[in-house]
């Protein structure tokens, strides 16, 4: 059992509708109260929606589980409000060694982008990373309905709604909703009881986590060892989290037996050889597992949503599980926040499906690439593998054929259906789809940083440094645009003049460092239109209101609410 | 976009192909196998274009045939 931390235990609590006749109508519900489910719990709530959120254990992660978060994910979090804890929490590092049989083979720096709030990612148990998102949640109790220790047991899924039923230890209720978003990971019972699939790869490969605990110092490196003396033929991945604790990833094959490996005395020796006869340490958790590479034909089905493992799993070199997943979830909330306020056609649904396939399929090409090169299928596969870990110690280019997983990035929606237009001349990385850049900004004379001003919210990102003309054309403009958008604010990089400044929801940021000018491409007049999950809508040399309000109803999937399959109820109500 | 280069464009073909059985003359069938290996990934690196590399894995992925250019 963990010594470094102590799951908490959340209270169960009799629901309300154990006491009525009535079946309760909610917008939406939410199974599983894991990474997925509670960020979309936060973001909806920020987004004025509230849910019922259902989990059937009390607790977060038990043992370590996703533990790297890259800096996308942490951008999500300090929108949702609580990437500081995280960010106190985590390890970060920036040093690698890879080693093959003998003997190190090279060594790597990271060296992250500077002007970023987020670091490029931090090590982080999942227990952790659970129980901050929970205290996020409770925060938001006036919009989250909390219920652990309730377990869906039926579903009934309908075009228009979906009915449950929820079994407690008092007794079973009812529930409808206009939506459920099923988070109920990588083997979804909900996505059983409909029949539905997730198809993809099985990696016939065992591997054993082991979380020990160095009683000395030990540094903050990733290791990853290909076919080590001490465990030939196989990898081995070691690397630092919070407590002093390290995650040592074994490659174990097929023929392991799971039971005979999590047994401490099995797993002492190999630590031993490992680290080297005179470390101390402790065993704090260890676990076998295989893994998958699937996904599902289709996140929808009628108003049931599917997110995080339960919609697509992935093998973890990468880190692209837990990350993928907050990337899902941040793509629905807001949109789903729209559509039920009336904001959005129903059809806007279906961009989560076509977005986030592209993200999932992204996601598992680049974590079945690591697999294939950590264990390699075949014996010239493995030949071209030792063949380039041994170039690799003397020749720089081989290097970036050695694949331990990749980083973690975030999916750009090439392609999406609401996209707008782009422009010339503007940086290829921040075309429309893709997540906007941080960048250090000076705000109300303090320091501040971009991607705090962006999300929740459509926001306009102008570049306002024109003359004083062009500034009281604009801002006639731009202030009509202000009042008939209510879904829109304002950031405009300055100086401007102050008939700019002076336009409602509107904030004033200077480009001190010039890293937003040079990062966003911008010029004088020019601007982005950023979408609520802070990914570029569109952007424009010379932007004016008209074209921002066929951007933003682009964005919003106007365009598509005629294409959508009219079959069910006609109009605006067919989706999925 | 660049094209894989199929008319000549060694600059001494006989003394490349003397070169290269001489870099496997008597070793065994193992040791060749790495020499070839590595010997991809060297030139695929001086390569370095992706549409050239692929049409060169076609081509050599085929068996037996004319050597055609992929319409792309």
């Amino acid at each position: 059992m963990p010594t470094t931390y102590n799951n908490p235990v959340y209270p169960y609590r009799r629901p309300p509708e154990l006491d009525s006749d009535e079946v309760r109508h909610c917008p939406v519900v939410i199974v599983g109260a894991g990474p997925s489910g509670l960020a979309a719990a936060i973001d909806l709530a920020q987004q004025g929606i509230e849910s019922v959120v259902l989990d059937d254990n009390n607790t977060v992660s038990v043992g370590s589980r996703a533990i790297c978060f890259a800096k996308r994910t942490l951008e999500i979090l300090d929108r949702l409000g609580c990437a500081q804890p995280m960010l106190d929490k985590g390890v970060t590092w920036q040093h690698g060694r890879v080693f093959f049989q003998e003997r190190e083979v090279y060594d790597f720096n990271l060296l992250p982008e500077a002007g970023h709030r987020a670091p490029a990612f931090i090590n982080l148990q999942q227990y952790y990373f659970e129980e901050y998102l929970v205290d996020r949640a409770e925060a938001l109790a006036e919009r989250i309905d909390l219920r652990w220790l309730h377990k869906v047991v039926e579903v009934e899924a309908r075009p228009e709604q979906t009915a449950i039923t929820v079994t407690t230890q008092d007794g079973d209720y009812r529930l409808t909703c206009d939506y459920l978003l099923v988070a109920d990971g990588a083997n979804s019972r909900i996505r059983d009881m409909l029949g539905l699939e997730s198809r993809g790869q099985v990696f016939q490969d065992r591997f054993l986590i082991a979380d020990v605990i160095m009683k000395a110092d030990f540094p903050t490196e990733r290791w990853f060892w290909f076919d080590p003396p001490f465990h030939p033929n196989q990898s081995v991945l070691l690397h630092r989290q919070p407590d002093n604790v390290w995650r040592i990833d074994f490659q174990l094959g097929w023929d392991a037996d799971p039971e005979e490996e999590k047994k401490e005395e099995n797993i002492r020796p190999r630590v031993q050889a490992m680290l080297g006869e005179e470390v101390e340490f402790d065993l704090e958790w260890a676990s076998v597992y295989t893994f998958r590479c699937r996904k599902m034909d289709d996140f929808i089905h009628h108003r049931v949503v599917f997110m995080g493992d339960a919609a697509h799993q992935v093998s973890p070199f990468g880190a692209r599980g837990a990350n993928g997943a907050l990337q899902s979830t941040e793509n629905l909330a807001w949109k789903l926040a729209r559509i039920l306020k009336g904001q959005a056609p129903e059809a806007l649904l279906a961009t989560y499906n076509t977005e986030r396939q592209l993200g999932a399929a992204e996601n598992i090409l680049n974590s079945t690439r690591a697999t294939d090169f950590i264990t390699p299928k075949s014996r010239v596969s493995r030949l071209f593998r030792d063949v380039t870990l041994e170039l690799a110690e003397h020749y720089p280019f081989a290097r970036r054929l050695v694949n331990s997983g990749r980083l973690s990035l975030p999916c750009r929606y090439d392609g999406s259906p609401l996209n707008g237009p782009d422009a010339e001349g503007f940086p290829a990385e921040l075309r429309p789809g893709s997540p906007a850049k941080d960048a250090p900004v000076r705000l109300g004379g303090k320091e501040a940083w971009l991607l705090n001003r962006f999300g929740n919210r459509f926001v306009l990102l102008l570049d306002g440094r024109v003359d004083t003309a062009r500034a009281e054309a604009l801002a006639a403009e731009l202030g009509e645009l202000l009042a008939r958008q209510d879904d829109l604010d304002l950031v405009i990089v300055g100086p401007a003049p102050d008939a700019l400044g002076a336009l409602p929801r509107t904030t004033l940021v200077e480009d001190t460092q010039g890293l937003v000018g040079e990062r966003y491409g911008l010029t004088a007049g020019g601007g982005y239109l950023l979408r609520p999950d802070q990914h570029v809508a569109a952007r424009w040399r010379e932007l004016s209101a008209s074209a921002v309000d066929d951007a933003l109803a682009r964005a919003l999937g106007a365009h598509l609410d005629t294409t959508t399959d009219a079959a069910t109820q006609g109009g605006r109500h067919a989706t999925a | 976009m660049p094209r894989l280069e199929l008319n000549p464009n060694f600059t001494d073909p006989d003394a490349f192909y003397a070169a290269l059985t001489e870099a496997h003359r008597e070793r065994s069938e193992a040791e060749s196998e790495r020499i070839n290996a590595r010997l991809i990934l060297l030139l695929a690196n001086h390569v370095g274009d992706q549409g050239v590399l692929e049409e060169a894995l076609t081509i050599a992925a085929q068996a037996a045939g004319p050597a055609q250019q992929q319409p792309r």
